[in-house]
């Protein structure tokens, strides 16, 4: 094992490293399937005598289940199997560690098939499969479900009212420091606190105090690819899944815990997928599925649609946050405290621990307190998206932190680099950092051409928002083949959502002085290779990548071994460099060695793992121009720089695809994206036309500046950069919209109705 | 039930004819009947495009048109875009300008701007993105799409000069 | 999706026949960008669906002294795409353009748009202010009605039974008129109108009085209806931004928006106004020339 600073040590070096891969730009290994239709995603994967389900959902937010009558479901022409949770083993109270942290069964079980009560609307009840789509659509709508209407619980601070309607009977407020239970039923899942220093006296030495409350809406990550899973349970009782998922061991986990059934017999198969960002972790389809191919003897094939995707997957929770922030005279903060509440949905589990460990961990406060509650409310049960949390807090602490500059007369940018985390800085939830890189991202924004360049029209404002989001490391696993030819095959766990596979092989060919094309990377299913953590927390370049590292490594001493065999001379004497095996007499390339071995002793096969969970994590600065309508209330975005530190940008493109894409879905939480509910819970606009994600037309191209201060603990410098740029962006915006305007928002998004309000009540 | 029909279309430049109920959507009769997977269903209502195909020449929403309705109709899918081996200029534009990172809306964005090129081959960047603000990209934030579809034209610019100066 | 029959006349009599001796639900089909949503979601129950653009009568395009033609079924691209349209008749280029993205507006009807009566649809407004009017063929015969008076309700017109719309006829349009269509959306593009108008406007001969105009107004109401206040009230009154904004005015006093996903009571009514006065003055910019 090696980090980049025993690397440089080693080579006695403080110079920046010199790579012949890395930072370069190859097209991907998969692209040109991708682009000429033929990978193979979710629901392109066609086995043999497949046929198709469909899912009945609740039509109520809130409502017990009284009886569920199948039987003119099951009598229709076509229909081979019908389904409902009772077909689903009991789970009983077990909690269970399913490689996204711990997971209480029954609920998990409860959300795939409701048990005694729908929690939201579309909330799955019963499946069917049948011989095509449409039949066993047919059928679905034939199933009576008798329900007892409840009150719907939408809101999250109404939720935490003790007179609220309780969703779950089983839940009791959790005390996240001692583990503790409460005694009575609850919709508040549980209670975090986090403190630091002397929180009445930091606001006691403070010159101004700020404190502000926001609201932002339920969202959804939005990939364009829907749920789907395919599922045979053979006559043997070995179970395959064919999904497009994040974690294919995740999903194994969760399949076996759920049917109960021995983990040797899942199996997982990745399917191309189309995008996650957190979304597609959770099983919502493939459970259904398995004891409907039991019952039926067949494969089976679920597909959601775009309004079952909206409503009964996992968004990402609306909250209400509460900020109070402090400063001295000078502008050092003295004090911070958060109050914050995220809505979980149906069953407990909001990222509200990361958005508490978040919200102020731009800055290095003194003292600090942060207060944090996961509540339930009748929504589908939120799950990761991109940063979980962290957007949130951070709109509404940059928010503050924007009026504090206001009301110091101080540049925000220079306000942030008095105050910035940075090495050494202690967290409010007591984290020291490493080598960070934020101070350098507000730096590159300082001397960005766009930071130089004044506005040029009335109306228009120019905000600024700095984010942060940690870098998981867990575990990957990946084994290299050597060919005859010189090339290698690279097996992986790690499922490819933006090219990853070409950045884990480019890491691999580094090692090796290989080029990229040399390598041939492919992710394979869960009996193909060894366990790894699923694709999220900002961690495959990083951790697989690391592995990949660890698999050169191994190559590199089998090479040498055999080498010194062929040659007939001690090991000692062979070195590998800049992909040459080199010996006192005679030295050959990789190729060569590769084709010399194929016909000489065993193959050549390599391993590499990796299982590394060092505090660390990314920063981004962003910068936005916006126009805003002031008779309508619409904002323009006209332009958008976005800085993030990156550690070491493997393949720079892909860097830079990240940061302009996250940030876009930024755009998009600040201005227009919202769950919009009526008054029964019933969510109001699950379609692409009125859950409105940014278009190519609502937006200007993204600049992207990559920032490189190398991640001490990673043989390449590596840090996760998938999730941090989502975070900055709706604070950034709400700081350009009070510079155009001089209307305050303390609600996401800040759509035209919302800011329209805003510039009338100013007006009158 | 309603009785299948028997539909006759050019699919890809090469007439095929297949079994289509009323009901089934162009879309369903291209993945399930005649597997060609590479129109993709996004949203299954018109708002995503993500299924685009070109039929006559104009880029439409297969999810939208029954398979009954293109009885007779000259239909271009992903599938058929690529010239032999090698790569449409949208394709090798797409990848060299990393345009792409999931890659679900890819074929749909392709075949939609392959459209947009062929009614308008010098457009502006404002031009690109109005005109295909129907194809919906969740990954790369747009900006590396309207580039490779920037440079798609450039590539298409320069061939069809050069064929002009062939034929002259 | 629910089983359906479907048939593709290529006469308007074999299209009543089959729409009028239906047993069960029989609905047209033009573009079918809103229906076949529609049907497979289940809001919207087909027993029957009558594929219409196989019909010469519904495809028929045709500018002249008489006016403009626009047969039902006409694919919004065709409308955009003709200069003829874009320079006389503006207000429904500047709506076909909009409609969707473009695959939608290869596929969709203004036709289709206004049958379905919906209180955004974005062509309606444009045909209000344009003074078109609606040739419907049923069981019946052929009848004419006032574009203004087809739609009844969210969802509701005047079809009878085994009635469709054949087509659009637009009265010739006067020298030195213009006219303009344009929706506030949240989005720049792919959205509902969340405030929708049209406006149609004559000026006198060196442009500086107004002779007459219409205004149509979308999302604002229970269907799209026609600013009779607002447009009498520019007749004869000189173009400036005084006369505008009590046209704006007017407008604004006689919608009934709702709080809806896509906006607000407040919004909309403020927005009515905000979108009268540019539609406007949009509208006397390209009558001016």
């Amino acid at each position: 094992m090696a980090t980049i600073d025993e690397v440089k040590a080693a080579e006695g070096s403080d110079e920046a490293p010199q790579y012949k891969v890395i930072g370069t730009r190859p097209i991907r290994h998969d692209g040109a399937d991708k682009v000429t239709g033929r990978a193979l995603y979710g629901a392109d994967i066609k086995i043999k005598g497949m046929i198709f389900g469909a899912i009945l959902r609740s039509p109520h937010a809130h409502a017990n289940i009284k009886s569920i009558d199948t039987s003119k479901a099951e009598a229709f022409p076509g229909v081979r199997a019908v389904v409902t949770s009772a077909d689903l083993p009991e789970p009983g109270d077990k909690i269970a560690e399913l490689g996204e942290g711990a997971v209480v069964l029954n609920h998990l079980s409860s959300n795939n098939l409701a048990r005694t009560k729908v929690l939201y609307k579309g909330h799955a009840v019963a499946a069917v499969a049948a011989d095509n789509l449409h039949t066993a659509q047919e059928a679905a709508s034939l199933i009576e479900v008798e329900y007892e209407v409840l009150p719907p619980v939408m809101d999250v601070l109404k939720a935490m009212e003790d007179s609220a309607p309780v969703l779950n009977p089983d839940v009791r407020t959790e005390e996240a420091s001692t583990g503790e239970k409460g005694d009575k039923p609850t919709n508040v899942a549980k209670h975090i606190v986090f403190e630091k220093g002397d929180i009445e006296k930091g606001f006691a030495d403070a010159k101004y105090v700020i404190e502000r409350e926001f609201r932002t809406s339920t969202v959804h990550q939005g990939y364009i690819e829907p749920h789907v899973a395919t599922v045979l349970w053979n006559n043997d009782g070995q179970i395959t899944v064919w999904t497009p998922t994040q974690g294919t061991f995740s999903v194994r986990s969760q399949m076996a815990e759920l049917l109960h059934v021995p983990l040797a017999r899942v199996k997982v198969v990745p399917a191309e997928i189309g995008g996650g960002f957190g979304g597609k972790i959770s099983v919502y389809l493939a459970p259904a599925a398995a004891v409907l191919s039991r019952k039926a003897g067949v494969p089976v094939q679920i597909v959601m649609d775009r309004a079952d995707v909206l409503q009964a997957t996992g968004p990402t929770p609306g909250s209400f946050i509460r900020i109070k922030m402090g400063v001295d005279a000078d502008g050092r903060l003295t004090a911070a405290e958060a109050w914050m509440a995220y809505e979980a949905g149906g069953y407990p589990g909001s990222p509200i621990g990361a958005g508490a460990m978040c919200v102020f961990s731009c800055y290095d406060i003194p003292n600090g307190r942060v207060e944090g509650y996961d509540v339930c409310v009748n929504k589908p049960r939120t799950n990761a998206y991109r940063a979980p949390g962290a957007t949130n807090a951070a709109f509404a602490t940059e928010t503050v932190v924007d009026e504090l500059c206001e009301k110091l007369g101080m540049e925000p940018v220079e306000f942030r680099l008095l105050n910035a985390s940075k090495e050494g800085t202690r967290r409010i939830d007591g984290v020291t950092y490493p080598r960070i890189g934020l101070v350098e991202t507000l730096e590159a924004i300082k001397n960005s051409e766009h930071y130089k360049t004044p506005l040029t029209g009335p109306n228009q404002g120019r905000g600024i928002g700095s984010g942060f989001w940690f870098n998981a490391g867990l575990k990957s696993a990946v084994t290299a083949t050597v060919n005859s030819d010189g090339s290698v095959g690279l097996l992986e766990g790690s499922t490819d959502i933006g090219g990853s596979r070409t950045a884990i092989a480019m890491q691999f060919a580094e090692a090796l002085g290989l080029a990229a094309e040399d390598i041939k990377p492919a992710v394979v299913d869960t009996d193909s290779v060894g366990y790894t953590d699923v694709t999220g927390g900002s961690r495959v370049t990083y951790a697989t990548g690391w592995a990949a590292y660890e698999a050169a490594q191994d190559l590199k001493r089998q090479i040498v071994t055999r080498a010194a065999e062929l040659w007939d001379v001690d090991p000692a004497q062979v070195s590998y460099e800049d992909g040459s095996v080199i010996g006192p007499a005679k030295s050959m390339t990789f190729k060569e060695i590769a084709v010399e071995l194929s016909t000489e002793g065993e193959p050549l096969v390599a391993r590499g793992v990796s299982n590394h969970n060092e505090p660390g994590g990314a920063f981004g600065t962003h910068l936005v121009d916006v126009e805003v309508d002031p008779d309508t209330g619409k904002v323009d975005i006209l332009r958008y720089t976005a800085a993030q530190d990156c550690g070491t940008a493997i393949h720079p493109a892909y860097v830079e695809g990240q940061i302009q894409g996250g940030a876009v879905q930024g755009i998009g939480w600040g201005l227009n994206e919202e769950y919009w509910y009526d008054e029964t819970g019933s969510m109001r606009n699950a379609n692409f036309l009125d859950y409105r994600i940014p278009t190519c037309y609502d937006l200007p191209m993204i600049d992207a500046i990559i920032v490189e201060v190398p991640n001490p603990g990673h043989p390449y410098g590596v840090r996760g950069v998938g999730e941090v740029p989502i975070v900055p962006p709706p604070a950034a915006l709400e700081a350009a919209i009070h510079n155009a305007v001089g209307v305050r928002m303390y609600e996401l998004p800040m759509s035209p109705p919302r800011v329209l309000h805003e510039l009338l009540k100013k007006e009158s | 039930m309603a009785k299948k029909r028997i539909v006759t279309a050019t699919i890809n430049g090469r007439e095929e004819e297949f079994l289509c109920q009323p009901r089934q959507t162009l879309l369903e009769i291209l993945r399930n009947t005649l597997n060609l997977t590479g129109a993709k269903e996004g949203c299954s209502n018109g708002n995503c495009g993500a299924c685009s195909v070109i039929i006559d020449g104009r880029a439409v929403n297969s999810c939208m048109i029954l398979g009954v309705e293109t009885k007779g109709a000259d239909i271009e899918t992903i599938e058929g875009l690529a010239p032999g081996n090698g790569l449409d200029p949208l394709q090798q534009s797409f990848l060299e300008n990393a345009a792409l990172q999931c890659g679900i809306c890819t074929p749909g964005y392709i075949m939609s701007a392959k459209a947009f090129l062929d009614e308008n081959p010098n457009p502006t960047e404002e031009e690109i993105r109005f005109g295909m603000a129907g194809n919906l990209c969740r990954c790369t934030g747009y900006d590396k799409i309207v580039r490779a579809i920037q440079q798609a034209a450039g590539i298409r610019a320069e061939q069809s000069a050069s064929c002009e100066k062939e034929t002259v | 999706m629910r089983d359906f029959e479907y048939e593709a006349p290529t006469s308007l009599a074999d299209a009543v026949g089959l729409l009028a001796k239906s047993k069960g639900a029989a609905r047209p089909l033009a573009g079918g960008t809103d229906l076949i949503d529609h049907v497979r979601t289940g809001r919207l129950v087909a027993d029957l669906i009558v594929d219409l653009k196989k019909i010469p009568e519904l495809m028929v395009l045709e500018l002249n002294q008489e006016g403009l033609r626009l047969g039902a079924a006409v694919p919004c691209y065709r409308i955009y795409e003709h200069p003829g349209i874009l320079e006389h008749y503006s207000a429904i280029s500047d709506s076909s353009n909009i409609i969707g993205g473009m695959q939608v507006q290869n596929r969709a009807s203004v036709g289709g748009n206004l049958a379905n009566a919906g209180a955004a649809a974005d062509s309606t407004p444009a045909l209000i202010a344009l003074d078109a009017s609606v040739i419907i063929t049923g069981p019946a015969g052929t009848r004419e009605v006032a574009v203004d008076q087809f739609c009844t309700g969210p969802g509701q017109n005047v079809l009878e039974p085994g009635e469709i719309i054949v087509e659009l006829r637009f009265p010739p349009r006067p020298a030195q008129s213009g006219s303009h269509y344009r929706r506030f959306i949240p989005r720049n593009e792919m959205d509902i109108a969340v405030v929708g108008v049209g406006a149609s406007v004559v000026l006198d001969a060196n442009g500086e009085n107004f002779v007459s105009a219409r205004i149509g107004l979308g999302a604002v109401a229970a269907k799209p209806f026609y600013a009779q206040e607002a447009s009498e009230l520019l007749a004869g009154q000189p173009v400036n931004d005084e006369t505008i904004s009590k046209a704006a005015a007017a407008a604004r006093a006689v919608v009934h928006p709702i709080t809806d996903m896509r906006g607000t009571q407040e919004f909309r009514t403020h927005v009515t106004g905000v979108l009268t006065e540019r539609v406007i003055k949009k509208a006397v910019e390209r009558a001016r020339g």
